[in-house]
C-alpha cells in the first residue's frame, strides 16, 4: 500500500470536472481533501491524501497527469524545532485547524500534528523560521 | 508604611529582601489586600520578550596594522554604519543581507555573536595618510571585541495595539500575518507583567535605572523614541495604547541568545526578540495598586492595519485576559488571537531578575533624572514640506 500526500493545480478548463470521483471510482484510491481551493473557471489548488496498492497509486498520477493537472508530492512532514522556538505563538494565529495552540496556562506552544492539513501557513508567519517541511 | 530606595538595597545587600514577580504579587494583593502586600515584599520584578526594532550594538574591532579606517562595512554581508571612527561601527538588528535579504539581518549576526560563532568583517576605505590600508576581510568574535554593547533606542514599549484586518487580503506586517475579513487579531505585550505597566506613570524607572537587558544587567539611558505619556489611560492611570519607551543600554558580552532572538517578519523585514526586565521598588501603597493589578484589568485598543495610514481607525478594545484566553469580540464576531510576545519568556525572565536580587547580585538604582511625565510635549508627526515652505 502507498500513502501519499499530493498537491495538485487544476487548470481553469478542468476546475468543475469530477477529477476525485475517478480517482476513487476507477483507481480504487481512498482520497483525503487536506485543503482546496476551486473556482470555476480559475486555477485551482488542491492538497490530498491517497492511500491505494503502489499500482493503483501511479496509474491514478498518471490519470490525473492527463487531465491537465500539474502533480507534485507534497510535504510529508511537518516539523517544529523546539531549540528554535521562543513561545511567541505568531503560528497559533494563523493555524485555522487548531493544531498550533498555547498551554492555556504556561502559555507554550503545543502541536496536534494530527490536526495539520499542511497549508503552510506557520512556515512563513514564524518570525524564528523554527517551522519546516521535510518532502 | 513606606519604603525608601536606600531601605530596600540595604535589604538586598544582607540577603532579607522579599522579591516577589509582579504576577505572584497580583496573587498576594488578591489573598491579603494591597497594603498587607506592600508591607510585606520589597522588590517586584516584571519581564517581556517582544519584538523590538529599535535595537541594535555599538562594536569596536581594534586597530589591524596597517589600520584602516573603516567607512563602508559589512558584518555576514549584513551592512553596519561606517559614519564613526575609524574601527568603531552600530549595528542595527532591522539591517538585511545583501545576499539573504530579509532571512539574515542585523539581529542574527548579534544573535550569531552571543552563540559565540565567528563573523566575516569585511570593509572598505579610501584609505589616508594616517589609516593607509583600503581594504580589510577577515573574522572577529565576540570575545575579541574590545567593546561590544546594546543600545536600543526604543524598547518594552508601554502597552502596544491589538492589530486586525477588515480587507479582503492577507497582509504581512510586523504584527505578523493577518488574515483577511477579521481571520485574527494579533497582540504584543506581556500584559500584567510588563515592565511598563507596572509603573504606569514612570515614577520609579528613569535615566539610570539598573534593569535586566537581553541576560545582561544594564541601565536604563535615555527616555526611548517616540516615548509618549499622554494618550488615553483608564481608571488606574495604565495607557490603552502604545505610550511610554525606553532607550537602554547593556554589554553584549555578559548577555545570553537565551533573551535574545532574532526574528524575520515575512513581507516585513527583520527585527529582533530582546528581553527586559525592570525591578519595581514596592515604595508605598500607590505603588504596590498598580502592580497588583492583573490582565483582566488592563486593555489595549483594536487597529484596522488594512487602513494604511499614520492613525488607524480603532475598532474597540479588548483586556488582556480576553486576549490570552484565545478569541476576543469585535462586533459582534469571535475572532482568534495570538500574541507575539513571549509569555513564557517573560516569566522566565521576571524570575531571573528575581533571583539576581534575591541572591545579592543586583542592587537598584534610582533614576537619575525621571522620564517625561504626563504634560510634557508629545510626539510629532513628520509633515511632508518644500524647501520654500519653510
Amino acid at each position: 500500500m502507498a500513502r501519499k500526500r499530493l498537491d495538485l493545480t487544476f487548470p481553469p478548463r478542468q476546475s468543475l470536472k469530477p477529477i476525485i470521483y475517478h480517482l476513487v471510482k476507477d483507481y480504487d484510491l481512498v482520497p483525503n481533501i487536506l485543503r482546496a481551493q476551486i473556482h470555476p473557471a480559475q486555477e485551482g489548488r488542491m492538497v490530498l491524501e491517497v492511500t491505494g496498492t503502489r499500482e493503483d497509486y501511479a496509474a491514478g498520477v498518471a490519470f490525473l497527469e492527463e487531465q491537465g493537472l500539474t502533480v507534485n508530492e507534497a510535504a510529508s512532514d511537518i516539523v517544529l524545532d523546539d531549540a528554535q522556538c521562543v513561545d511567541c505563538g505568531l503560528c497559533s494565529a494563523v493555524c485555522k485547524p487548531g493544531a498550533l495552540t498555547l498551554d492555556p496556562v504556561t502559555q507554550t506552544l503545543r502541536f496536534d500534528k494530527d490536526k495539520c492539513v499542511y497549508c503552510e501557513a506557520c512556515v512563513i508567519a514564524c518570525p524564528r523560521r523554527a517551522i519546516t517541511l521535510r518532502f | 508604611m513606606a519604603k525608601t530606595w536606600q531601605e530596600i538595597n540595604e535589604r538586598i545587600a544582607s540577603g532579607a529582601a522579599v522579591v516577589f514577580t509582579a504576577e505572584e504579587f497580583a496573587v498576594l494583593a488578591a489573598e491579603e489586600g494591597v497594603s498587607a502586600a506592600a508591607k510585606k515584599v520589597d522588590v517586584v520584578t516584571t519581564g517581556t520578550f517582544g519584538p523590538m526594532c529599535s535595537s541594535g550594538v555599538v562594536l569596536n574591532f581594534g586597530h589591524s596594522d596597517p589600520p584602516i579606517r573603516m567607512t563602508e562595512l559589512t558584518l555576514n554581508d549584513v551592512p553596519a554604519y561606517g559614519g564613526l571612527a575609524a574601527v568603531d561601527t552600530y549595528l542595527g538588528v532591522t539591517e538585511t543581507s545583501r545576499v539573504r535579504g530579509i532571512e539574515y539581518g542585523g539581529a542574527h549576526v548579534i544573535e550569531d555573536l552571543l552563540r559565540g560563532r565567528a563573523v566575516r568583517l569585511r570593509a572598505a576605505s579610501p584609505g589616508t595618510d594616517c589609516y593607509p590600508r583600503t581594504e580589510i576581510d577577515t573574522w572577529v568574535t565576540l570575545e575579541e571585541l574590545n567593546q561590544a554593547y546594546f543600545f536600543n533606542p526604543r524598547n518594552a514599549y508601554q502597552n502596544y495595539a491589538v492589530a486586525v484586518n477588515t480587507s479582503d487580503r492577507v497582509l504581512h506586517t510586523y504584527l505578523g500575518t493577518l488574515l483577511p475579513r477579521l481571520g485574527n487579531a494579533t497582540y504584543c505585550s506581556a500584559g500584567a507583567l510588563s515592565p511598563l505597566l507596572n509603573d504606569p506613570t514612570y515614577r520609579t524607572l528613569g535615566v539610570g535605572s539598573r534593569i535586566f537587558v537581553a541576560g545582561a544587567p544594564g541601565y536604563v539611558a535615555w527616555e526611548g523614541t517616540q516615548h509618549n505619556p499622554h494618550g488615553d489611560r483608564d481608571a488606574h492611570g495604565v495607557p490603552v495604547r502604545p505610550a511610554g519607551t525606553l532607550a537602554v543600554i547593556a554589554d553584549l558580552k555578559q548577555a545570553s541568545p537565551e533573551y535574545f532572538s532574532a526574528a524575520t517578519f515575512t513581507g516585513y523585514g527583520v527585527s529582533s526578540f530582546v528581553g527586559i526586565g525592570v525591578p519595581i521598588p514596592v515604595l508605598d501603597d500607590d505603588i504596590a495598586a498598580t502592580l497588583a493589578l492583573t490582565d483582566a484589568d488592563i486593555t489595549a485598543t483594536i487597529y484596522d492595519y488594512s487602513v494604511q495610514r499614520r492613525s488607524r481607525p480603532s475598532l474597540g478594545t479588548a483586556s488582556y485576559a480576553d486576549l490570552r484566553s484565545g478569541t476576543i469580540e469585535i462586533d459582534g464576531r469571535k475572532v482568534p488571537t495570538g500574541p507575539i510576545s513571549s509569555l513564557p519568556k517573560a516569566r522566565a525572565i521576571a524570575t531571573e531578575l528575581k533571583r539576581w536580587i534575591t541572591d545579592g547580585r543586583f542592587a537598584l538604582a534610582e533614576p537619575v533624572q525621571l522620564l517625561p511625565q504626563v504634560g510634557s510635549p508629545g510626539t510629532r508627526p513628520l509633515e511632508i514640506r518644500t524647501g520654500e515652505a519653510i
